[in-house]
């Protein structure tokens, strides 16, 4: 069977010890050295490593009948800090792009859930990450995907709107039924939206049970995946992950390395099997229409919306941010809409999840804060700052507001209530 | 089992953070099967008033508690000096004054000589002490019998004095004590820690046993109130760290001047602090209450009236009154130097001596009012879960681990 490989890239740009008494005295709110020392971590453990390892395989096949591709999605925050903190990074995947076996999807810049919130703010991420691509890959992107694979009905059809050719979604069990995630298929709404679905059980044995001791499947070998990939039907296995999987998540002496080196190898003893990139997946037939009415997303167990919304703090850092977006824009203050942006990023939602905090669980890896609290009271003190900021912007243009100008400097915080 | 356990308090005789731990734990342990005796010291002013109280909790069908108590001055956290006081109240107005020992560590060593004999009252398993004033009466009931000593470790000397001078007679008798134990059982991870650096005793004999806390009764009157209010509740001493509520209070005040301090509780420092208060030109914005009893109608009302209660201990082994707020659904913020925090996750976590983080954490609990809802809702639901069954099936777990590593029972001499 075919195998269509996704990787997701992204890295937050995660902020400071922000205190409520930096409101109005400082602007700087995201944390350069942090920042820094984690890119250079994870590009050594894992980005560096697997491009090169990416591009051995291409070259391998390059001149066979078969050939080795693979799919990226890697957001506009993720590629900026490349730029900034380790540029190799950057280099090693224009390498692979100048390989033409590489493909790049389309998706929000800031990884937000802007498409919830605001479809204005959605599209304009989603063109802002289009040129990006194009600038540093030259690529334009005809497939895409949405932050955590966010997925429905309706958003099919402002994606179809939008000229894409496919989007990716979760293969959950509860909107396929009977029904197999290795074809292709459409979304009620968008009849001409190929819907590309991640095979959950295959690419999770890779990304979260690959070094599980206790997995009955331990220790995984490219001979057995391949096997099993090969003795499926379908278009495709699709097999979606994060692109940490390698040497990040599971770490170099699970022999996930090892275990990628050989896979194209194993795969290849099926003489029928190709890789496709995702467009050349969205070329077949869809088999059937799905409808999907609820938000489906590839997070946690429960596969919806509940790790960055639902509780108090979730809901309320998201309304005010979102409510300030059309003062932010009237600004006209690069800066400042470029720093409230930043904020629209999904991760700091997920540090605010309490879902599974008391249990201390796979959150905490990916999270900074020892709370969901103290996660919560960092943004709002930023986001208190913004709004002081626009208050001044606005204000500088309007002397009138003397008296408002005054109670702001009284007391910031009391700002969103107004 | 039948356990031999020393205590300075019991309730309903007294209810300070020990005597309720004490409670506690016996009750859990009664569950288990346990038969505990419980010896506290108690003087002669109330030990008549309180000896009905006294039956009943000897009665209470469930329990197999049984409260021994010696003629003694001892009286919980006593220092030398309250001791001294207390001795010459005595002597001047009872007859029987002579009795007792004309300093705290003649009547730590005259509670000792009786207190010990009671090892041979029952067929005992266990000696189980809880802090110093005990660990004599402990080492001397196993010296006579050779049962196994355990001593549980509520608060060391540097806790109490907060670093600044440990009584080196109060620390010869724990560190000789400590040396001389079979296992010792620490609050937290923090006390045992502190137990290993200053008493030098090696980290495999101390176990760790996290306290719980029991139910409150819910509070009669519910006190709404227009102003936010920060609480601080407890004892004013250097320990629990009232002075570093006060610089926060200031701090808060000039940013946001529609809150309401609460400092209720008593002690030492009680005059510095409304002294400081004035003098930070916040005085009309931090009420002082004076003493109040946990037990009382204002005890309660007072968690509940609170919007966060504040616990900025700057040595604490544990510390039950951070939970007792959530009972409440008070929010809370506790100190980091404290071992409440090792359990406790959905709590606002500040060093002690972090002022500007404290107050960060203040104003931020008071205005973001997603905040203040998550906290309470959380922390009160979390509460629920920190009861005594698993300190008391820890503890047991200790007893009996003790026991199978000695493998002939001891012979008690009769």
């Amino acid at each position: 069977m075919n195998v269509c490989i996704y990787f997701q890239v992204h890295q937050p740009f995660r902020m400071k010890k922000y205190s409520v008494f930096d409101i109005g005295q400082s602007s700087e709110y995201f944390d350069d050295n942090k920042n820094k020392e984690i890119m250079h971590k994870i590009a050594k453990k894992c980005y560096l490593r697997t491009n090169n390892l990416m591009l051995q395989l291409i070259n391998k096949y390059k001149n066979t009948d078969k050939q080795f591709k693979i799919s990226y999605s890697i957001t506009g925050t993720a590629l900026e800090q490349f730029q900034k903190y380790a540029p190799e990074v950057l280099e090693s995947f224009q390498k692979l792009a100048e390989t033409g076996n590489v493909e790049f999807l389309s998706e929000t810049y800031y990884h937000s859930l802007s498409c919830l919130y605001s479809k204005h703010e959605f599209k304009d991420q989603i063109d802002m990450h289009k040129i990006k691509i194009k600038e540093l890959f030259n690529q334009e992107p005809k497939v895409f995907r949405n932050t955590e694979l966010i997925f429905n009905n309706e958003l099919a059809n402002f994606i179809q709107g939008m000229g894409y050719k496919a989007i990716l979604a979760e293969g959950a069990d509860h909107i396929l039924g009977w029904r197999s995630p290795n074809y292709v298929y459409t979304a009620r709404t968008a009849p001409k939206l190929k819907l590309l679905l991640k095979n959950y059980k295959l690419s999770d044995d890779i990304a979260f049970r690959f070094g599980q001791k206790s997995w009955k499947e331990y220790p995984l070998t490219a001979e057995k995946f391949a096997h099993w990939i090969n003795s499926d039907k379908g278009h495709s296995m699709n097999l979606f992950m994060d692109y940490e999987t390698f040497g990040e998540h599971q770490w170099d002496d699970t022999g996930i390395f090892d275990f990628l080196k050989h896979l194209p190898d194993e795969l290849f003893k099926n003489n029928h099997t190709r890789f496709l990139t995702v467009s050349e997946l969205a070329e077949f037939d869809a088999v059937d229409e799905l409808d999907i009415h609820n938000f489906l997303s590839w997070a946690d167990i429960e596969r919806d919306l509940s790790a960055w919304k639902g509780n108090n703090m979730q809901d309320s850092a998201m309304h005010e941010l979102y409510a300030v977006e059309k003062f932010v824009k009237e600004t006209h203050d690069k800066t400042l809409i470029e720093d409230w942006r930043k904020l629209t990023t999904s991760d700091h939602f997920y540090y605010m999840c309490t879902k599974y905090f008391n249990d201390g669980d796979v959150h905490k890896y990916f999270n900074p804060y020892d709370t969901p609290y103290e996660s919560y009271i960092n943004f709002m003190n930023i986001l208190n700052d913004i709004i002081y900021r626009i208050k001044r912007i606005i204000e500088s243009k309007n002397i009138k507001k003397e008296a408002m100008h005054r109670r702001i400097h009284e007391n910031p915080v009391m700002l969103l209530n107004e | 089992m039948k356990v031999l356990m020393f205590g300075w308090e019991f309730p309903p005789f007294f209810s300070g953070g020990l005597g309720v731990a004490c409670e506690g734990l016996t009750t859990g342990l009664s569950k288990l099967n346990v038969d505990i005796t419980f010896v506290i010291p108690q003087g002669p002013e109330n030990l008549h008033s309180d000896k009905v109280k006294l039956l009943v909790a000897n009665n209470l069908p469930n329990y197999k508690i049984h409260v021994k108590k010696i003629n003694s001055l001892l009286l919980p956290y006593n220092s030398e000096e309250s001791y001294q006081k207390h001795y010459e109240k005595i002597k001047k107005t009872t007859t029987t004054g002579k009795l007792y020992g004309s300093t705290l560590y003649q009547e730590v060593a005259r509670f000792t000589e009786i207190a010990k004999l009671l090892v041979f009252t029952d067929d005992f398993d266990i000696i189980h002490c809880h802090d110093w004033m005990t660990f004599p009466a402990g080492v001397a009931a196993k010296k006579l019998s050779g049962i196994p000593l355990i001593l549980h470790v509520h608060a060391t000397e540097f806790d109490r004095t907060a670093g600044q001078g440990a009584n080196p007679y109060v620390f010869q008798i724990e560190k000789e004590s400590l040396e001389y134990a079979d296992k010792i059982i620490a609050v937290s991870n923090y006390t045992k820690q502190k137990i290993i650096e200053n008493y030098n005793i090696p980290a495999d004999k101390i176990a760790v046993v996290h306290n719980a806390v029991a139910p409150m009764p819910e509070a009669e009157n519910k006190i709404k109130s227009y102003d936010k209010i920060v609480l601080f509740y407890g004892r004013l001493t250097i320990q629990k760290g009232p002075d570093y509520f006060i610089e926060a209070a200031k701090r808060v005040l000039d940013f946001d001047p529609n809150v309401k301090f609460i400092v209720a509780g008593t002690g030492d420092m009680e005059s510095r602090l409304i002294n400081r208060a004035a003098e930070l030109g916040i005085g009309s914005k931090v009420l002082f209450t004076g003493f109040i009893s946990k037990d009382s109608p204002e005890g309660r009302s007072i968690y509940q009236m609170a919007d966060v209660y504040v616990f900025p201990s700057v040595s604490e082994p544990f510390g039950i009154m951070p939970l007792e707020a959530l009972q409440f659904s008070t929010p809370v913020i506790i100190s980091k130097q404290s071992g409440v925090s090792e359990i406790l996750r959905n709590a606002l976590k500040v060093d002690f001596w972090d002022i500007d983080e404290l107050s960060n954490l203040i104003i931020s609990v008071l205005n973001y009012k997603a905040l203040h809802n998550e906290l309470k809702h959380h922390g009160s639901l979390e509460v629920k879960t920190i009861n005594w069954d698993a300190p008391a099936k820890k503890c047991l777990d200790v007893y009996n681990r003790l026991l199978n590593s000695r493998h002939l029972r001891p012979i008690v001499v009769r």
